[in-house]
């Protein structure tokens, strides 16, 4: 396949930039974070979302989705990335819709699918719990008990977590943390008795929280997949996830590294554009090669994911590492290069900055992402 | 079944049917690599029949017109060609700075019976070219060459010397650049011209280069009379057909590692410093800065692919081979300082028969020119800056 967008993705890349440029410029975020609102997105712009057909880009048409790929997941997640908005998007579009298609019953689909679909079902997906991403570690208990299940445990970085109306929730039934075997994904209600959510304002101003369970009653047919077997089916959505988050990584990368390089070309000091500086033209050079490398390693995991997702993980530890660390240069390079107004909050950079961090952590940080290539590679 | 499909399949029994084994891994020094020309030599049985095999299916060069030699094969083809060489790990049968940068140039450039007398040639690995372009004081400033070309009826005399010229004591004719009129601006007195190295007044000097090999040569000019029907493109508009030629050379340079064939880097470390029980590298520093260059690695082996499918597409950037080309040999730099590191004080032994006669600390030594040969680094970034980024006074 050739690794450039088709024109039905060009098509969608457009319609996702008109409608996130012009309804959530980076102002949108700002304007959410300065006034402390509750829901941290706008609902308003989700239901313009699904009425696109965003928020069931991935559902099988069936249950009133367009049956898209991660390919196109991605290219939305880009256009999200180069104004920073906040959205259910990655939560629910991309993340609980997987879930529940991949590994979802009948009646668990019938029942939660054309929600997402229409855009009035939130969801989470509750994976990590120390501070780092170890999802092979999860210890989160799933103890037998009655009909079902009861969990106990902490989750914590569960994105949207304060708003969602359903959790996927990562436990471990059998086996002992570090392996992949006795892991089980369960579909709670987070009203259930027991669960106590915590919304964790974060340093990127977008949507997160702790959750804690109590011992929280999950009947038997609210297990998602096989029990014991979850391992496999999450570390097939934690991929999509990954692939979704790099491609945001690289739209806020582009974004950071235009503003910047346009910041070049207008700045004067000691008589001269601060960009005929070769000190400055040449890192601005290597940032734009780094930047174009991440975005091909990109689209080859989304479209290693869509081709055969169980082959997907070298892919996909590469395009994420990749975003990461180009990312992270970027943001520090557009502070950096705009000087003093690259430190000041009025000056939009520092979200990019902010958000580039979380982003990098989310799902795995660079170094996780290369251990997870060594391994592949056996040494 | 689509045709693309019925290629590959036809493509992938034929190379298995045809490609010998001995063929199937990376080339183990540059006496293994087959160049061609006219005092040519096959280093081994397997070499000469993968050679003529492909040679007799146009696939030296694929994608060239048939009628000049090439295997007539569209964008799509010729990319399922390299994936399925690629998949058997099969090496090219030929390399050649005809294939890779006068081809191009002259399929572009060249008037028809230039394209008739040399691409033919070329993809039959019957002459060998080498590159006159550098001189001692025109390096990342190539525009200020000062090799003279002076009209004489229907000849040019051609007086200068050449520095740098890549295997000229080997090659059978030179592509070369010459200034054909000294009183024009820099970039406008530039002429592209042909001529046989076989031709009186040619000489060639090998230089001998830290990595105690002389893969480089000074040449000098000294009246070589050269009819003018031999420059291609326009006289004094040779700067044209330097530049394109060089982002074909640009393009070759990057790829010119060993991506993506063999064993993984990490494995190879393992060879020299050992593993732990759990199977991994008992270096954790190491380890971390080699699953690091595999990163990068991988994640540039996607942009090469995407290089091809964006020009195919017709969305590419003429000056993004420039961003290539400081990346691919920034990494091969990398690739062999880790191999050092790697292999510790094995790596150092410079003539042994247990070293392959000093085989790594030389390939290391070598990758330094590659962040220079065909434009430094720094020359690179100044064109992206300058070219993609469009920034001031670059």
């Amino acid at each position: 396949m050739a690794l450039v967008l088709t024109e039905e993705q060009s098509m969608l890349r457009d319609s996702a930039r008109g409608l996130i440029s012009d309804k959530a410029p980076v102002s949108h975020l700002r304007q959410l974070r300065d006034s402390k609102d509750a829901t941290g997105f706008s609902r308003e712009l989700w239901k313009e979302f699904a009425e696109m057909g965003f928020a069931g880009l991935l559902v099988p048409e069936q249950f009133g989705g367009s049956a898209l790929g991660c390919v196109e997941a991605g290219v939305v997640m880009e256009e999200i990335g180069r104004t920073l908005m906040p959205s259910p998007f990655l939560a629910t579009g991309v993340l609980a819709a997987s879930a529940l298609t991949r590994g979802g019953s009948a009646a668990q689909k019938a029942e939660y699918l054309p929600k997402i679909s229409k855009g009035s079902l939130l969801a989470a997906l509750a994976v990590d719990e120390g501070a780092k991403h170890r999802p092979l570690k999860t210890a989160m208990q799933a103890t037998r008990a009655g009909n079902g299940f009861k969990l106990k445990g902490a989750k914590a970085l569960v994105v949207d977590g304060h708003t969602a109306d359903l959790l996927v929730v990562a436990a471990r039934s059998g086996g002992s943390p570090g392996e992949a075997k006795g892991i089980t994904l369960f579909l709670v209600d987070p009203k259930a008795r027991g669960v106590a959510t915590e919304r964790t304002i974060m340093v990127d101003a977008h949507n997160a929280a702790r959750i804690e369970f109590d011992n929280v009653e999950v009947d038997a047919d609210h297990v998602l997949g096989e029990v014991d077997q979850g391992g496999a089916l999450l570390e097939n959505l934690l991929n999509i996830g990954r692939g979704a988050v790099a491609s945001e990584m690289v739209g806020l990368s582009d974004e950071v590294f235009n503003r910047t390089v346009t910041y070049l070309k207008e700045r004067k000091q000691f008589g001269k554009l601060i960009g005929e500086f070769q000190a400055l033209q040449h890192r601005a050079a290597e940032l734009y090669i780094d930047i174009e490398i991440s975005r091909a390693a990109t689209l080859k995991a989304l479209q290693a994911l869509d081709a055969d997702i169980e082959k997907a993980g070298p892919a996909v530890a590469v395009a994420k590492a990749k975003a990461g660390s180009t990312a992270t240069r970027a943001v520090q390079e557009g502070v950096q290069m705009h000087g003093g107004m690259g430190m000041t909050d009025q000056f939009d950079i520092g979200f990019f900055m902010k958000r580039a961090r979380v982003c990098e952590e989310l799902f795995g940080d660079a170094n996780f992402h290369a251990d997870q290539l060594a391994r592949s590679r056996s040494y | 079944m689509s045709d693309l499909e019925q290629f590959r399949k036809e493509t992938r029994a034929w190379l298995e049917a045809n490609c010998p084994p001995e063929m199937r891994k990376p080339a183990t020094s540059d006496a293994d690599v087959f160049w061609g020309g006219r005092n040519t030599k096959f280093s081994s049985e397997a070499q000469r029949v993968w050679f003529e095999r492909m040679r007799d299916k146009g696939w030296t060069v694929p994608d060239w017109p048939k009628e000049y030699g090439g295997g007539g094969l569209d964008g799509a083809e010729h990319k399922v060609l390299r994936e399925e060489m690629g998949r058997i790990g099969a090496r090219p049968p030929l390399s050649s700075f005809g294939i890779w940068m006068l081809g191009p140039a002259l399929l572009k450039f060249g008037n028809e019976a230039q394209k008739k007398e040399h691409l033919p040639k070329i993809a039959a690995g019957l002459i060998r070219w080498c590159q006159g372009y550098s001189e001692p004081n025109a390096g990342s400033d190539l525009a200020s060459l000062q090799t003279r070309a002076e009209s004489d009826g229907d000849d040019f005399v051609i007086t200068g010397q050449k520095i740098w010229t890549s295997y000229a004591n080997y090659a059978d004719w030179i592509f070369c650049l010459v200034r054909t009129d000294p009183a024009a601006k820099k970039h406008d007195g530039i002429s592209f011209i042909l001529f046989d190295m076989a031709s009186k007044g040619v000489s060639t000097k090998p230089i001998l280069l830290i990595s105690g090999y002389s893969p480089f040569c000074e040449t000098f000019f000294d009246g070589v009379r050269v009819p003018k029907s031999h420059v291609v493109g326009t006289v004094n508009r040779g700067w044209d057909v330097a530049k394109y030629l060089l982002q074909h050379e640009r393009a070759m340079i990057s790829g010119s590692g060993e991506r993506g064939i063999g064993r993984p880097l990490g494995q190879v470390a393992a060879d020299s410093v050992g593993s732990d029980e759990a199977g991994k590298l008992d270096d954790a520093v190491l380890r971390g800065k080699i699953a690091t260059f595999d990163i990068d690695e991988a994640a540039f082996a996607a942009v090469a692919e995407r290089m091809v499918d964006l020009v195919k597409a017709g969305q590419s950037h003429p000056a993004f081979s420039s961003a290539m080309k400081y990346y691919g040999t920034e990494l091969n730099k990398r690739r062999h300082e880790i191999l050092m590191s790697a292999g510790g004080i094995d790596a150092l032994e410079w003539e042994s028969e247990r070293s392959r006669a000093g085989a790594r600390p030389r390939a290391w030594l070598r990758t330094k020119a590659n962040s220079i040969e065909g434009g430094t680094s720094e020359v690179m970034l100044g064109i992206v800056a300058k070219r993609i980024l469009d920034l001031p006074g670059a």
